[in-house]
């Protein structure tokens, strides 16, 4: 069986773009980084592309070019908002595109984060997710005071010790998501009864305590928000290395990952196949996208005019943990087709500058895999689980109900299956 | 000299999960969708009303052992809701409880400062803190904090997070494209914070919100709240909607602003209360007795009655005579997650005097408890509405209301359509918004700086 023609696009949104000088295009928008209108007028343009879903970046703590402490640069970006309601600010506007904020599991609650995206899948009619995220910036730690880390030489990340501590992060990571999952799952969807007749609201037999009991935390349940639109709003989570690949691999929906080259996407994806053979989820859809910065111009010229304008404008060569395109749509659209038989699925594109390279996603890049056959040229679904081809999942607490069928969710997932089991 | 005309304040409360609801009205629609908060907060602003408030729930109440199933159940996400809401609406306020104990101070003060600045300045939080270990269970923090200490780090929070919320005091995102500065200065949200419950440092990463940090509300009646309110909250949801003890209320809290350098304008007193709008007064006089009954049904008296007594009184007849057996103290309620239940100190003296009520004038349980229960504070048509809230407000019983509709979600729109034009003939409500932010509406000044805005032992 052949894999979908189709590739999966999102869009990371992130400040006024990935490169640090990005704030200092002309067409950039800095001054408005904190209003609801620049963030709507991005997604509004994502879902004029058709895209997937966009993701919101976050962190706890101040942006800086130190992993270990703040920096005091002032020519950077500084500041953000709060990704899941700068993702609920743009739901309304917005009436297909998916809407994926970070969502930090190391200094929060899962169950305040469960009733938020769920609450964001109601305000989005079924177009949320969340990436989950853990921090290990021992400033960020210092904001909420409640725990303490240890500062991480890039030399010493390899030693045992210190990937015991990254092992511990992820290991929190997924009970984060275990906890957030059986608590979307808490109310089976048809709880609510309204039986005037007996003047019951809810059965409340059909409502689920989750008795989690883990290392980082313990949570009774049931949500006090009902099941929401998607059953389960879609799960993303970034990786480098095989720890966050297990993740991916026990937890996530969608993974995004960094190759740097058509072998290097093939070894990733299979041993992210591996890891998913080994959770026992080897029949479920995974999406295993590729992450990539991009600068997008007419010629291939101009875009790298453009990066070393702004590499100039920064003072030092961007770098980053994905690989840096630059040039024309038609070029990365080759890219795009020719790293996918290494087993991607789908692409999460950088813009290194907003909206500059988001327009040429959406106005070049479109098109061209369109006209290629590669990308959807209508919406085909409402939620974003539909546009991923992800079923809606059955209720883990209603299983014994004769009325979920669970072969229709095995036919569901065959395909995308069998793509990432075809390296 | 007279004293002049006030100007009345109006809000709106999306209903929450309590028995005001009349979710069996062929008129209720959902209380989770998004459509029926969109609708409820434009109603809101067509009125021109200062705000729309939300509850919060954290765990879902129980009684004897089990789920309760009778009013409304769940609810959404405070915080994502009034973000939401922020996209379909301009001017109207948005106001939401956020607990401050299942919370640390540096997130729910990122939350809010963003809410302010994605909603253009119309963020307020209505402070309060959980007592018990029940809603516990669904956090890490658990419920393991003594009572005293729950308090207590309840008023550090506040204090931290408006520290916070000060912490980029003169400095400012420059975003100058042409010289290259982004920030004002390195220093921009650097704050530090130590005693035995916040122990922490850094820096804030929302530059200054429009409001300089949302509108404080608190809702609490003790004596040590309302020395919070008076020391830093700009406005009370208050609970007193009837004209004397509303007055007794208005003028105690009132009293206490000067100590710390306020003025009566400093802080709103806005009780929440419900109405029974008819097209005559008798017409809502008979609506409102049907409302009731809705409201208390059979098997929601008896629950109540079980609140109090502690015991299942399932067997009784809600048409009947009280429990000649007396309730329970020997053990936990047998409600959780209820605050009422804070109310039942003395269950022997409380259900004393219900004997004595329901036998001086013959009522059965039912009867009883949609009288003890009564909380609808304006009954009549448009024109006796208007009336009774200028002369509350007026009395200084309150500087307006908080408006609690018993239909979700268009349950505020006859008040919209018929209340308002009135009171906006008279000359006693806005006609337009005159401001764009919440602080603006409520006619408050700039927001206050740090000095210390809550004195120890202010939060109960």
């Amino acid at each position: 069986m052949s894999p979908d023609p189709l590739l999966h696009l999102a869009v990371a949104l992130d400040g006024a773009g990935w490169h640090p000088a990005a704030w200092r295009e002309p067409d950039a928008r800095p001054a408005e980084l904190f209003s609801g209108a620049y963030w709507t007028d991005l997604v509004a343009e994502a879902e004029e592309g058709l895209l997937d879903f966009v993701t919101i970046e976050d962190s706890f703590g101040i942006q800086s070019t130190d992993f270990n402490d703040v920096d005091d640069r002032v020519d950077q970006v500084r500041g953000r908002l709060d990704a899941v309601l700068t993702a609920a600010r743009t739901a309304p506007a917005t009436s297909r595109v998916g809407i994926v904020p970070t969502v930090v599991s190391t200094h929060t609650e899962p169950f305040h984060l469960s009733k938020a995206v769920a609450t964001l899948d109601y305000a989005a009619r079924g177009r949320a997710g969340l990436r989950i995220q853990i921090s290990a910036k021992p400033h960020e730690y210092a904001l909420l005071g409640r725990r303490t880390t240890e500062p991480v030489a890039l030399a010493d990340i390899n030693t045992a010790e210190v990937q015991a501590r990254i092992a511990d992060h992820f290991s929190e990571a997924a009970d984060y998501v275990e906890v957030v999952r059986r608590l979307w799952d808490s109310w089976e969807d048809d709880a609510e009864i309204r039986d005037a007749a007996t003047g019951r609201f809810i059965d409340r037999a059909k409502l689920h305590h989750i008795d989690f009991e883990g290392d980082w935390f313990d949570v009774r349940g049931p949500s006090i928000t009902p099941r929401p639109p998607q059953g389960q709003p879609v799960v993303t989570a970034l990786g480098h290395a095989t720890i966050p690949y297990q993740l991916i691999a026990r937890a996530a929906d969608v993974g995004f990952v960094t190759p740097h080259d058509r072998d290097g996407a093939a070894a990733i994806v299979a041993e992210i196949r591996r890891e998913q053979e080994f959770a026992g989820r080897g029949s479920q859809t995974l999406h295993v996208f590729g992450d990539l910065v991009v600068f997008l111009d007419a010629t291939a010229a101009a875009a790298e005019e453009r990066r070393a304008r702004l590499d100039e404008a920064a003072g030092t060569p961007y770098t980053s943990d994905a690989h840096i395109f630059a040039g024309t749509a038609s070029e990365l659209a080759d890219l795009l087709a020719d790293w996918r038989h290494a087993g991607l699925t789908g692409y999460r594109l950088r813009p290194a500058t907003l909206p500059h390279d988001l327009l040429g996603i959406t106005r070049e890049l479109v098109p061209e895999l369109q006209a290629r056959g590669l990308f959807r040229t209508a919406y085909q679904a409402s939620t974003l689980r539909g546009h991923l081809g992800l079923p809606r999942p059955a209720n883990r607490y209603a299983a014994a109900d004769p009325a979920v069928d669970p072969a229709v969710d095995r036919a569901a997932e065959a395909a995308p299956a069998t793509a990432g089991a075809g390296h | 000299m007279s004293k002049p005309v006030k100007q009345i304040h109006l809000a709106a409360h999306f209903p929450g999960v309590n028995n005001t609801t009349v979710w069996s009205d062929p008129a209720a629609g959902s209380h989770i969708q998004f459509d029926s908060f969109a609708h409820f907060a434009k109603t809101a602003e067509r009125a021109k009303f200062d705000f729309v408030f939300l509850a919060e729930g954290l765990r879902l109440r129980e009684q004897g052992g089990q789920i309760y199933d009778l009013d409304v159940v769940g609810r959404p996400d405070t915080f994502t809701v009034l973000a939401a809401l922020a996209a379909v609406t301009e001017r109207i306020g948005l106001t939401g409880t956020i607990n401050s104990t299942f919370n640390e101070p540096y997130e729910v003060a990122r939350q809010f400062a963003s809410l302010d600045h994605l909603s253009a300045g119309r963020a307020a939080w209505n402070v309060v803190t959980s007592w018990d270990a029940f809603t516990g269970e669904n956090f890490r923090r658990g419920g393991y904090l003594a009572e005293q200490d729950r308090y207590d780090r309840a008023e550090t929070f506040l204090r931290t997070a408006w520290e916070l919320f000060d912490s980029w005091d003169g400095y400012r995102i420059e975003a100058d494209k042409e010289s290259g500065v982004f920030l004002s200065d390195p220093k921009a949200g650097t704050f530090e914070h130590h005693d035995r419950h916040f122990d922490i440092s850094g820096r804030f990463n929302v530059p200054t919100s429009p409001q300089g940090r949302p509108v404080i509300f608190q809702a609490g009646d003790s004596d040590a709240g309302r020395e919070f309110a008076a020391a830093a909250a700009d406005a009370i949801f208050g609970r007193h909607s009837q004209l004397e003890p509303g007055q007794a209320f208005y003028s105690d809290v009132k009293r206490r602003l000067p100590a710390y350098g306020r003025t009566s304008e400093d802080l709103l007193i806005l009780p929440a209360a419900t109405f029974v709008l008819g097209d005559t007064d008798a017409e809502a006089a008979e609506l409102a007795v049907e409302v009731r009954r809705a409201q208390v049904s059979g098997q929601t008296a008896i629950k109540f009655l079980e609140q109090l007594w502690n015991r299942d009184l399932s067997a009784y007849d809600p048409d009947g005579p009280l429990p000649r057996v007396d309730p329970d103290v020997s053990g936990d309620s047998i409600s959780k997650g209820r605050a009422a239940d804070r109310l039942y100190r003395d269950r022997i003296a409380v259900a004393r005097e219900y004997r004595e009520q329901a036998e001086a004038k013959g009522l059965s349980i039912r009867e009883l408890m949609i009288e003890r229960t009564s909380r609808q504070s304006f009954i009549g048509s448009a024109e006796t509405i208007a009336t009774q809230i200028d002369e509350l407000v007026q009395a200084d019983a309150a500087d307006g209301y908080i408006l609690v509709p018993h239909v979700t979600p268009g349950g505020l729109d006859a008040f919209a359509d018929r209340v308002v034009p009135i009171l906006q003939e008279r000359g006693r409500f806005r006609a337009d918004y005159e401001g764009t932010t919440l602080r603006d509406h409520l006619g408050l000044g700039a927001a206050r700086k740090t000095a210390a805005p809550v004195p120890a032992g202010a939060v109960r």
